[in-house]
Order: structure tokens, then C-alpha cells, then sequence
């Protein structure tokens, strides 16, 4: 078989193989089980806990739980947009960068706290060395923060009837110094010694053998880059992020990334499976969610393989695929699978350049954000498929006439409209986005870097990253000015928080009723049928919403290059 | 609000030395044991530095050309050309790219330039080509460096890099250690 492909399929088995133990450590971590790695990490954990005088064994109820998620990452927006603004005459500046302007900066922060990283500058002369470290602190923070969310929920569904669902410091900590943490050293010892710079040394400039003079930007780039994919951050070190041939120096490197970044929303399922004790319910959200992968994934593994059809034409050999944008060491199927990989998990980092993929492949990866609920980034993928989950609850309760129930709860008219509030928000923020960018084509539509459809799907892309917490883009949009940096910026805030605080509201209103044990009557959740259900809800609602919206783009694009 | 926001900034600041300051430095004091001491991969040829990761702009037709790039091959910066597969102006720039390579390699036929050659990278700094991209340059290179094309093809054939394992990947080879080895002979 083709080494191109063969790589893939490792690089996915492997993956999947590893996410099961991790799991298993995971749901660990969070039931307070002993792990080998106490005698290290519990003295650093207590020194953190007493010197911010938390006591972690204070447990919350869901809305104190709330309460503190928000003020603390209301915090570290601050701290960003102080650090970025001031990056100029900060130390730690080797490149002498200069500070970022306010709307820039409003951006960025945004961006980093709520885990999207969507880069409206280049980051080898938009930040300094101080401020990627700072970023690199939000990388292991925010992605804490959406797992340390997944678990309130963890503990809301496993007992009978509880008020208390644990101490939100606590789950925080414990996501980023017990898992985050490990798995971060591990991954960028590896990057250093496959060439990826670790260095404070600033810019360097080499004579090219042609006798260019070039420079070179370096920097802490493994530390950074490590965390950046175990955390499905995704923000990069360099403009062209983890296509860039320092931040992902060769094939090994790119399966050890690819890795990263899939590993944890792929052990949150089954850490799921073990806290909760049902085994038998994560594998139906695993099974769901690798069908609906493989359907995005495998078309445009094809599409990128095949090349550009307008190129082909012109009589050239298609050998190695749609090249344009793509780096020769990892070819054309690792870049595909990378490209929906990111766009599932809400990572966004990229290997190749997204806006120059086929337009199917682009609108595979416009309905991996949209659809946003396969494996999908650290801790926030189960919460959104956690909303699916529900309505497919309700709605298969109604088609069979029983009352809704999920693991022994009824489903009652207050969780299905935080449910139907939280499915249909994400639809209308990258609709409206879209439609108000398009309205004003006077100061959008210079921004675009491609005529057409595809001038089109640039717009819809950078939306639909923004509402999904993604981060990628069809980078030719110019998108650091006002108009981009500000609307997306309320994009991200809303999309963030809101599918966080919805799933955990109806887990927490869940764990305060009464409990009924399951009977015959119960419809069963964990069965293979239920999770087509869940499929077909998640396909109808994303289908219903984007289908006019991905015409005039992607599919539009693709029947005028025929 | 009030019980929460002295709490959040104490554990802030602590997390915020920890993993922006300690954890880092962890690294950077392993990376010392590195290749180069974490400075990145250099290759040094008669007293001149070169990455050997960073690719460079080669488009003499004594060198083995590399491929397009958005960036000129300057790694002050980084990204791709960005151009949708439909843009016409940018199928015209491949179209131009296309009939220049072939008023260069006279005797090449259309059919065998990899489109790689022809297209730009992501990062505008790739540092390889497939090695049919190599050998697609060869008559031309050996034409004007004046040496037997098996002298050249053995070169390509010394520098290709096997997928990883033998297993996963696909072949490449490093445009600048192809130039350097041109120069040696």
C-alpha cells in the first residue's frame, strides 16, 4: 500500500490504541485515586493551593461552579490584553516587536482565553518572547478549563441526586499539572530533538547559498508547540503554524503533533466510560463520533490526493497531489487528514494552507466547525455532543411515547430549552456574522485575497472557526483590523461560554432530581441504535442550518471548476 | 464574584510563574542536550551556516531549483500563497511557472514536472522535493555544470530520504544538501 496513506492509518490507530489507558488515567486523576505521579505533582498542587488560599476540598454547586470559571478567566483577559498591548517595552523582546493595537489585542486575548486562538498577527513579528509565554500559560489554562467544565458534568451524571459537584480550583489544577502537564514535556523533549528550536536568542540571519541575505526566527518553540496541540489550542509559534518546517521538522514529528492533539478528546470519552462506570456509553459516543470523523476525513484524504482538476489541465504530473499550500515531507493525505482532524477537534493549527485546499475539502472542514460535536476539543467536545445527546433523548422519547430519560433523570422542559438555545446559537452567530460581513462589502470585501465563491467561503470560514473555538483559517483573509479583530471577538466570547454554561446548567438541574432506576421501560442510551439517533440529529440540524450558506461557497466553487 | 476574584488572581500569578516560567526552562535545559543545544538543525559548508531545515531560494540553473514560495524563502516571516484552486490569476502564475520551467529544461516533457515544483508551499520555507522533482533536472543541470547525468542522478539517489521506517510517508529530498553535494563535485 502507498506509504502516504499507510502513515495516516498509523497515525490514527496509535491514537485511538493510547486513548484507551489514558482514559483510564484520566478518570483517575479526577475520582482523587493515587497515581505515580504524586510524590511529584502533590507538593507543587498544595504550594499552589496555599498560596492562592483555596481550600480545594470546598466543593461548588453548579452555579458557584460557574462563578468561579468566569472570574478567573475574565483575569487572564485582562492580564493579556495588558501584556500584549505592552509586549513593545516589556522584556523578553529580543525581535524589538512592537506592542499590538487595542482591537488586535482585544482579539488575541479573547482568543487564547476561550482556547480558539484565532491569529489575526504573524508570530514571528506580532508578539514577543514574553508574550508567547504568556500565551503559552493561557494554552495550558484555557484547555484546563473546558476539561475541568467536562468533569462537573462527569460528576453531576454519576451521582443519584447531588447539590455538590467538586471544587472547580481543583478539577483546574489537576487537568493541567496532571495531564496536560506530563504529556507536554514528553512531546517537546521529542521536538527539540528532532530540530525544533528551544532558545531565547532572537532573531538569526544566514547568507542563503544564492547569496540572499535571510533571516531566521527562533525561539521557545518546543515548549510552545507542545502545548499547543495536547491542549487543542492550536495558536502557533510562526504565522504559518505547524507547516512551518521549525515547528514540525519532518514525518516524525507530524504523526508525534497529530497525536497530541487528538489524544485527549479521545481519552475524555473514555475516561467518561470509567468514571462513570458505563463503559458501554462511551463506546457509543466514541462510535459516533469516529463515523462522523471518517466521513469528513476519508472524502478529503481523496480530493487532496487527486490534485486540483483547473491544474491538471494543464498537463503536469498530479503524482503528489493538491500541492499549493502543502509541504513536500508530510504530502498531500497526512495534510488532508491533518485539515479535518483540526477542524473535528477544535485545534486549529494547520500543516498546510486550509484556503487553498479543493473546495470540498474546504467545505469538509467548514462541516467539521459546524457540526463541532465529534471528539471536539479538551473537555468541550463532550459537553457539546453532551447537547446533542439530550435532544436525541427527547426527541426519541416522543417518537416512542416514554417519557424522556437519560441515566435515570427525566428531561423536562427546562433542560430542552437550554439545549435548543445552546444547538441554535452556533448556527446563528457564524450565520449572522457571515451575512453582516457580506452586507458591507465596502469594508470587507478588500480584505479578501480570492475572487468569487471562494472570496466568499473565506468570510464563512473565519466565522465558522470563530463560533466553533477553532482557530484555523482561510489565512488570505486580511482579518487584523477592526472590523474582523471586534466581531469576531464577540463571536468567541459567546461561543465559548455559553455551550460551556448551557450543558453544565442541565447537568447540574439533572443531578438535583430525583432519581428512577431503570426499568424495561427505560429507553436505553447506550445501544448502537440510540447513537444513530444522536447522528441524525446531528447531521439534520448542521444540514438544515448550513446547507444554503455552503452552496453559495464551497459547492458553488466546485461546480464552477467542472 | 467577591469570594472568587482574590482567589483567581493569587492562582493566576502562581500557575502563571509555573507554566510560563518553569516549565519552560525545564525544557530549555533538556533541549541543551540536543542537536546544536536547541538553536535548530545547521549544516556548515565552507565556513558558511545554513538550517537545515529552513529552505532557500535556488532559481540558477546550476542548482537543483526548489519550489515556489509566498515568502521568498525569507524566514523572518512564514505562510503560504493562499490562493483558492479557482482563482484565474493564480492559475495563470502556475501556467507562467510551467512554461518557464520548460524554456529552462529544454527536452523535458510537460507531462513529467511534479506539480510541486510548479505550486507554492504552506510555510514558504519547504525545505525538500520529491525526488521526481530532482531527476526532472537533471539534463538541464548536467548540461550546464558540464558532468554526466548518472554523476548527477547518483547524487539524488545518496540524498533521498526514505519514508519514515520504510513505512510511513512519502520520499523526499533536501534541495540545499543536494546543492551542497553539487558543489563538491
Amino acid at each position: 500500500m502507498n506509504t502516504e496513506i499507510l502513515g495516516v492509518i498509523a497515525m490514527y490507530a496509535v491514537t485511538i490504541l493510547l486513548a484507551i489507558p489514558f482514559g483510564k488515567y484520566i478518570a483517575k486523576v479526577y475520582a482523587g485515586e493515587k497515581t505515580l505521579l504524586d510524590v511529584v505533582l502533590t507538593p507543587v498542587e498544595k504550594l499552589f493551593f496555599r498560596i492562592s488560599g483555596i481550600d480545594r476540598k470546598a466543593e461548588m454547586n453548579w452555579k458557584q461552579h460557574m462563578v468561579a470559571l468566569l472570574t478567573i478567566n475574565f483575569v487572564w483577559f485582562l492580564l493579556g490584553m495588558f501584556v500584549l498591548m505592552n509586549q513593545g517595552w516589556l522584556p523578553l523582546n529580543p525581535d524589538g516587536n512592537p506592542g499590538q493595537t487595542a482591537d488586535l489585542a482585544f482579539n488575541t486575548s479573547i482568543s487564547f482565553v476561550v482556547n480558539c486562538n484565532l491569529q489575526h498577527y504573524s508570530g514571528e513579528s506580532g508578539v514577543s518572547y514574553l508574550s508567547q509565554l504568556f500565551l503559552m500559560f493561557l494554552h495550558f489554562l484555557s484547555a484546563g478549563t473546558g476539561m475541568a467544565a467536562a468533569v462537573v458534568i462527569f460528576i453531576a451524571l454519576k451521582e443519584r441526586t447531588a447539590e455538590k459537584l467538586g471544587n472547580f480550583y481543583n478539577l483546574l489544577v489537576l487537568s493541567c499539572t496532571r495531564i496536560l502537564l506530563p504529556a507536554s514535556i514528553l512531546v517537546a523533549i521529542f521536538l527539540a530533538f528532532n530540530g525544533t528550536p528551544m532558545t531565547f536568542g532572537g532573531k538569526d540571519s544566514i547568507i542563503s547559498m544564492q547569496g540572499d541575505t535571510v533571516g531566521v526566527s527562533t525561539g521557545p518553540v518546543a515548549a510552545f508547540v507542545a502545548i499547543k496541540h495536547l491542549g487543542t489550542n492550536g495558536g502557533g509559534f510562526y504565522g504559518a503554524n505547524s507547516a512551518h518546517p521549525l515547528e514540525n521538522p519532518n514525518y516524525a514529528t507530524n504523526m508525534v503533533e497529530m497525536f497530541a492533539q487528538m489524544i485527549i478528546p479521545l481519552a475524555m470519552i473514555f475516561a467518561f466510560g470509567f468514571f462513570l462506570k458505563r463503559k458501554k456509553m462511551a463506546w457509543m459516543i466514541f462510535g459516533v463520533m469516529t463515523l462522523g470523523f471518517l466521513l469528513l476525513c476519508v472524502p478529503t484524504i481523496i480530493w487532496e490526493v487527486n490534485g486540483n482538476p483547473a491544474i491538471a489541465q494543464m498537463g503536469v504530473d498530479m503524482g503528489s497531489g493538491a500541492m499549493e499550500g502543502k509541504e513536500v515531507r508530510f504530502g498531500s493525505a497526512a495534510s488532508g487528514f491533518w485539515s479535518i482532524a483540526t477542524t473535528v477537534i477544535s485545534t486549529g493549527s494547520v500543516n498546510s494552507m486550509h484556503d487553498s485546499s479543493m473546495p470540498l475539502s474546504g467545505m469538509m472542514q467548514l462541516l467539521a466547525m459546524m457540526t463541532n460535536a465529534f471528539y471536539g476539543g479538551c473537555g468541550v467536545g463532550i459537553l457539546n455532543f453532551f447537547i446533542f445527546i439530550i435532544l436525541a433523548v427527547f426527541i426519541s422519547g416522543l417518537m416512542v411515547g416514554r417519557t424522556p430519560e437519560f441515566l435515570g433523570k427525566k428531561i423536562e422542559g427546562r433542560e430542552m430549552k437550554i439545549a435548543m438555545i445552546v444547538a441554535l446559537l452556533h448556527p446563528l452567530l457564524i450565520l449572522a456574522g457571515t451575512a453582516l460581513a457580506t452586507a458591507f462589502p465596502e469594508i470587507t470585501s478588500a480584505n479578501l485575497n480570492n475572487p468569487g465563491f471562494h472570496g466568499f467561503s473565506e468570510m464563512l470560514y473565519e466565522y465558522t472557526s470563530s463560533a466553533a473555538n477553532n482557530g484555523s483559517g482561510f489565512e488570505g483573509l486580511g482579518d487584523n483590523n477592526p472590523w474582523w479583530n471586534i466581531t469576531t471577538g464577540f463571536i468567541l466570547i459567546l461561543s465559548r461560554f455559553i455551550p460551556i454554561i448551557g450543558p453544565i446548567a442541565i447537568a447540574g438541574l439533572l443531578a438535583n432530581k430525583k432519581y428512577i432506576p431503570e426499568s424495561a421501560g427505560t429507553l436505553r442510551t447506550d445501544s448502537a441504535t440510540f447513537g444513530m439517533m444522536v447522528l441524525a440529529v446531528i447531521v439534520i440540524i448542521t444540514a438544515l442550518s448550513f446547507f444554503p450558506s455552503l452552496t453559495l461557497g464551497p459547492i458553488a466553487e466546485y461546480f464552477s471548476m467542472r | 464574584m467577591k469570594t472568587n476574584i482574590f482567589p483567581a488572581i493569587k492562582l493566576t500569578l502562581v500557575t502563571l510563574i509555573f507554566f510560563s516560567a518553569v516549565y519552560p526552562a525545564l525544557i530549555w535545559a533538556v533541549a541543551q542536550l540536543a542537536p546544536n543545544n536547541g538553536h535548530g538543525r545547521v549544516v556548515t559548508a565552507n565556513g558558511k551556516k545554513y538550517y537545515a531545515n529552513i529552505g532557500q531560494t535556488f532559481t540558477k540553473d546550476r542548482f537543483f531549483n526548489s519550489r515556489p514560495s509566498a515568502v521568498g524563502y525569507n524566514a523572518a516571516g512564514s505562510g503560504g500563497s493562499n490562493k483558492g484552486p479557482s482563482n484565474p490569476e493564480y492559475l495563470g502564475i502556475v501556467q507562467a511557472r510551467i512554461d518557464t520551467f520548460l524554456v529552462h529544461n529544454p527536452g523535458v516533457d510537460k507531462k513529467d514536472i511534479p506539480v510541486e515544483l510548479v505550486t507554492a508551499s504552506g510555510s514558504g520555507l519547504d525545505p525538500d522535493i520529491s525526488p521526481k522533482a530532482a531527476l526532472v533536472q537533471v539534463k538541464r543541470i548536467a548540461s550546464v555544470r558540464k558532468v554526466s547525468e548518472d554523476k548527477i542522478k547518483q547524487i539524488i539517489d545518496s540524498n533521498t530520504e526514505k519514508p519514515l521506517l520504510g513505512l510511513f510517508g512519502p520520499d523526499k529530498v533536501n534541495v540545499l544538501s543536494l546543492n551542497l553535494a553539487l558543489e563538491k563535485l
